[in-house]
């Protein structure tokens, strides 16, 4: 399982870096690309939306399927990655690399997941 | 005649390998106060008798040799083969083609399909159809709602039903309609100036209008762009073979009513509604869509495509619920559009507008008749009515003639390639006796 | 094949028209296309082998079974289109006036009473072109009849998550918040469930029965009761109405407004995806909400367009997809009263016994008596064996048939949902049954060469995804 120490991650696979103390960007996990399959759009917000940690704010779609991507920190969007609008497929190739927002003035957040604890969860998944 | 083949042996034989002794233990799980005793409705009938009853059903409606009437629904002619080809049984029985290894007939003729329409818009994506003309309007609408942005600017100068129909969705989606007024039998400009903000989703054109008049499309398209608004156009598909094409006009979204292309009148349907866009707002349209691809020999192929915008898949979160669209419909337009080709399309366009303009310089030249607005029209003209509109349509239907529909005060007058010079001027001198009897 | 596009050369065209009799007229320049749209050029010979090619590479009720659970995929009879065909049919223009009309209008009426009688309904409108179009004008209905009493806090609408796609994507499109309730474990509505669900937001229910994995809920009348006595309406999605037609009425169980499909149990062909007809019935308390133009009696004894006081307004332009509606009525008229009832019948005979051959080796995933289909999942084959639902039906298609419909409904794992119809015969439910089964051997003796279908198609597995990451939506000239 391809899973950086140097991250942060959620339950609902996705990742993330802070950047500063107010400021991060998300992603999803190696393992939430492999789940989803190859990925064909991303419906991604505008800057200076706001996103509530828990809330949705994004979904991708493979062919047949859509899932909701979760924001794990409130703040402000500062950036969003336009280049995963003509090339999604870098989301399965370079998770990691491919960004999806970017959040400032982060006022929150849930409680994140280190690389162990996530690596966990994800073996238990895989188990079941 | 139910169209069962099994034989009561036959029935017999299942019921045994099912396990039950009858029929009707297979409906035990239906509460039995609840099982209908008996259906109040006509004893089943044989082929011969049905057939006899519709037909004489058929003959308690009158069909005009000569109409003069559109307002939505055009009288055009189908050539034989569209009519043969699109009653193919295969065709005609096929479901949607979801499993495309064995529909590859049906992908490719909607694949074609939506070239046409492109051809015909200007625009870059066409989906698969939508039911007509009117809800096409409708989710054009939906198309350019933006949370900031809720209003929805239709002109006056629509067909009534359209914006009716415009007016119903938009009490679902949460979008505010507003009517640009009419002046001169176009849309005001100098008034939809005032009206434009930055909530305007969109402003809704149709061309030609209800009247008939050619609209300035390009200035409302400027005027909308300017609020930062999106702009849709409303067509009609023989004019758009002659027309500026909406694109060029500056419309982000156009839609129309496609049954003038091969559908006879049918007393309203089923027709055509076709939706085309601009590549940055292909996600943004509702129903299916078609596109090429190769299999897994690299051999081209088509299949649907950009699926994760619809119902089937984003449930309560798709954008529009459309499911079966009016697809032998659009094959019927392929059909048409294709054995007419663009010259003889062009042909039927430039007859319709000749024959409107020779009928209009006859009947205008009648007292009483003056024609209401001046300016370029297309096929369609409105004129004044020297006595009550209906006294006049009861002349003329005395000669097998459906004349002009009643609109404002006065008479929409419509005509086509199917409208022959003698007809014209028999429609012409029936006026005129109308004329002299008013008065 | 070639496209039609492929086949155009310059100067081709067909002879339709006879040349202008009158003086031609000209367009002012600044109104003008700027160049001919690039139609194709072709002669009718070319038109007409096209489509000839084109026609061997489709599947149609006439070339073989096509058990698409919920799509009802009955034999669509001839006279039917014969019928529709008929100049004192499509001759007439919509605005013509009612005295003119009385044939359509004899159509629309006699139609409306006979499929009331059906469903236990008071009144119909035939405008919607569609089963979706159908939700959407139902939906609009019940928040226009909640507006009208004042309740438009009522904002919730009840769906199972089994239900058809199309139904949570109506209700939101009319407004609503689509609350979704989980099925019990026999894919029925779970009670509990339901009854947390209500509360003085509720708007309504949607709800088909038989529901979507074709077993008819026992619990309908409770179920239509709690969402009554929670001050909502019940709305039902007549997809599955082959199975109870003639047996049980929508309306008796409980249901305010129903939404037929035309193009299933009626018999009217679905054309590769349309046109259908959707119409909307209700009982007599929501008849004022119904569309505009409503085919009806007039107080002389002849038939005219009503207008409903408080009307939703108009769906789309006109009354409907009128020649749809005149196969319909065509073969309702066929049946008669003691026809509708035996297609409900036959349709749910032929489903158990189909499913009980089926059940020799698949796994049923309700195996108990169904309605007119059944869900097979393949869960259990796709962990043991690795082969799926999709590889299945790809299996199916090398068999030179249409196999059923997949993935749905979503709470089946790998399903398969089965609907044979009543009008296919004993013997061809054998020959499927021997092919299925059949097909179930070589996936475990041979899992990989399912992987490989189909091999005997026209064309192989296809490249979705470069399809959706790219899309050709249209064939691209040269320049």
């Amino acid at each position: 399982m391809n899973i950086p120490q140097n991250l942060s991650y959620t339950k609902s696979h996705e990742w993330v870096l802070f950047l500063n103390e107010t400021t991060a960007r998300v992603g999803i996990t190696d393992t939430a690309q492999q789940l989803l399959g190859d990925l064909v759009y991303i419906n991604l917000p505008e800057v200076g939306d706001s996103v509530v940690s828990g809330d949705t704010f994004s979904d991708v779609e493979s062919v047949k399927a859509v899932s909701d991507i979760y924001s794990p920190v409130t703040g402000e969007i500062s950036a969003v990655n336009e280049e995963l609008k003509d090339a999604p497929q870098k989301m399965n190739t370079a998770p990691y690399d491919s960004w999806l927002i970017e959040v400032k003035n982060i006022t929150g957040q849930e409680k994140l997941l280190t690389a162990e604890q996530y690596a966990k969860i994800c073996a238990e998944e895989e188990a079941h | 005649m139910s169209y069962i083949p099994s034989s009561q042996q036959e029935r017999q034989e299942m019921l045994q390998t099912v396990g039950v002794a009858a029929m009707d233990n297979l409906f035990a799980v239906v509460p039995s106060a609840l099982q209908i005793k008996q259906l109040n409705l006509p004893s089943a009938k044989s082929e011969l008798e049905v057939s006899r009853m519709m037909r004489k059903i058929a003959g308690k409606n009158r069909v005009f040799s000569s109409i003069f009437r559109g307002a939505g629904a055009y009288h055009h002619y189908i050539p034989a083969i569209v009519k043969s080809i699109t009653a193919k049984e295969s065709f005609l029985t096929a479901y949607t083609p979801y499993q495309a290894e064995i529909s590859q007939g049906i992908l490719q003729s909607i694949f074609e399909y939506q070239t046409m329409i492109c051809e015909l818009t200007g625009m870059d994506v066409s989906n698969a159809s939508i039911y007509d003309g009117a809800s096409a309007a409708a989710e054009a609408m939906t198309m350019c709602h933006e949370r900031k942005r809720d209003r929805v600017l239709i002109s006056a100068t629509v067909l009534p039903m359209v914006i009716q129909t415009v007016q119903t969705y938009c009490n679902g989606n949460d979008m505010t309609v507003e009517l640009i007024p009419e002046k001169s039998g176009v849309t005001d400009i100098e008034a939809l100036e005032t009206m434009l903000n930055d909530k305007t989703a969109c402003v809704y054109l149709q061309q030609p209008n209800y009247f008939g008049m050619l609209e300035a499309a390009e200035k409302v398209g400027e005027a909308a762009h300017r609020a930062g608004a999106k702009f849709v156009m409303g067509i009609n598909p023989i004019a758009a073979a002659v027309l500026k094409t909406p694109r060029d006009c500056g419309a982000d979204i156009a839609v129309g009513e496609g049954q003038p292309l091969g559908m006879p009148l049918s007393f309203g349907g089923p027709y055509l509604g076709f939706m085309a866009t601009n590549t940055a707002m292909t996600r943004r349209l509702p129903g299916r869509i078609v596109g090429e691809t190769v299999d897994i020999e690299g051999k081209r192929a088509f299949v649907l495509t950009l699926q994760a915008r619809e119902q089937h898949i984003r449930r309560e979160k798709a954008s529009s619920n459309v499911c079966s669209n009016q697809a032998l419909c659009a094959m019927t337009a392929s059909v048409y559009c294709s054995a007419m080709g663009p010259s003889g399309l062009q042909e039927v366009a430039n007859q319709c507008h000749a024959k409107a303009h020779y009928a209009a310089r006859q009947i205008s030249a009648i007292p009483g008749f003056a024609l209401r607005n001046q300016g370029e029209f297309f096929h369609e003209f409105l004129t004044e009515t020297p006595c009550r509109a209906e006294t006049v349509l009861a002349k003329l239907a005395e000669k097998d003639i459906l004349g002009g529909y009643p609109v404002s005060n006065g008479i929409l007058w419509c005509v086509t390639e199917m409208n022959s010079k003698a007809q014209i001027d028999a429609l012409t001198t029936a006026l005129k006796e109308v004329s002299l009897a008013c008065n | 094949m070639q496209l039609i596009f492929e086949r155009s050369r310059a100067g081709r065209s067909c002879s339709i028209l006879p040349a202008c009799d009158v003086e031609k007229t000209a367009l002012p320049e600044t109104m003008k296309r700027a160049s001919a749209p690039r139609l194709p050029m072709v002669s009718e010979i070319d038109l007409s082998r096209h489509y000839t090619e084109l026609e061997k590479h489709v599947h149609g009720v006439n070339d073989g079974f096509y058990p698409l659970g919920s799509c009802t995929m009955k034999y669509n009879p001839q006279i039917d289109e014969e019928i529709a065909a008929l100049p004192g049919f499509t001759g007439v223009h919509p605005l013509q006036p009612m005295d003119t009309v009385q044939g359509s209008l004899e159509v629309l009426v006699t139609a409306k009473t006979m499929l009331c009688e059906i469903t236990g309904m008071d009144d119909m409108t035939f405008q919607p072109a569609a089963g979706a179009h159908g939700e959407l004008t139902g939906m609009l209905m019940i928040k226009a009849y909640h507006q009208s009493k004042g309740n438009t806090e009522r904002n919730k609408m009840i769906v199972p998550d089994a239900a058809h796609g199309t139904n949570p994507a109506s209700a939101a499109m009319a407004g609503f918040t689509v609350i979704n309730v989980a099925s019990n474990e026999k894919g029925c509505v779970d009670l509990d469930q339901l009854r947390k669900a209500v509360g003085p937001d509720t708007a309504g229910l949607m709800l088909t029965n038989p529901n979507t994995v074709g077993i008819f809920d026992e619990n309908i009348l409770e179920i239509t009761k709690i969402i009554h006595e929670a001050g909502g309406l019940n709305y039902y999605d007549g997809a599955n109405l082959n199975a109870i037609m003639g047996i049980v009425r929508p309306g008796d169980m409980g249901f305010d407004v129903v939404h037929l499909n035309l193009h299933k149990s009626f018999a009217t062909p679905h054309g590769g995806g349309g046109p259908g007809s959707g119409p909307v019935g209700c009982k007599a308390f929501l008849a004022p909400f119904l569309p505009l133009n409503n085919p009806a009696f007039s107080a002389d004894g002849t038939y005219c367009l009503s207008q409903p006081e408080q009307t939703i307004g108009s769906v789309k332009a006109f009354y409907g997809n009128f020649l749809v509606v005149v196969k319909a009525f065509t073969y309702l008229l066929t049946l008669g009263a003691e026809g509708v009832p035996e297609v409900a019948r036959n349709a749910v005979l032929n489903a158990n016994y189909l499913r009980v051959l089926l059940s020799k080796k698949y796994d049923i995933a309700f195996n108990e008596i169904c309605m007119h289909e059944f869900v097979m999942s393949l869960s259990r084959m796709h962990r043991e064996n690795g082969v799926s639902a999709m590889d299945i039906a790809k299996a199916i298609l090398d068999n030179g048939m249409h196999p059923p419909t997949m993935y749905f409904p979503m709470i089946v794992e790998e399903a398969l949902m089965v609907e044979p119809t009543e009008t296919e015969s004993k013997e061809t439910l054998d020959k499927v049954a021997e092919i299925y089964l059949g097909i179930y051997d070589q996936a475990i003796t041979n899992p990989q060469s399912l992987h490989d279908a189909p091999l005997t198609t026209p064309v192989r597995r296809l490249d979705e995804v470069g399809a959706a990451r790219n899309p050709r939506v249209r064939y691209q000239f040269e320049s």
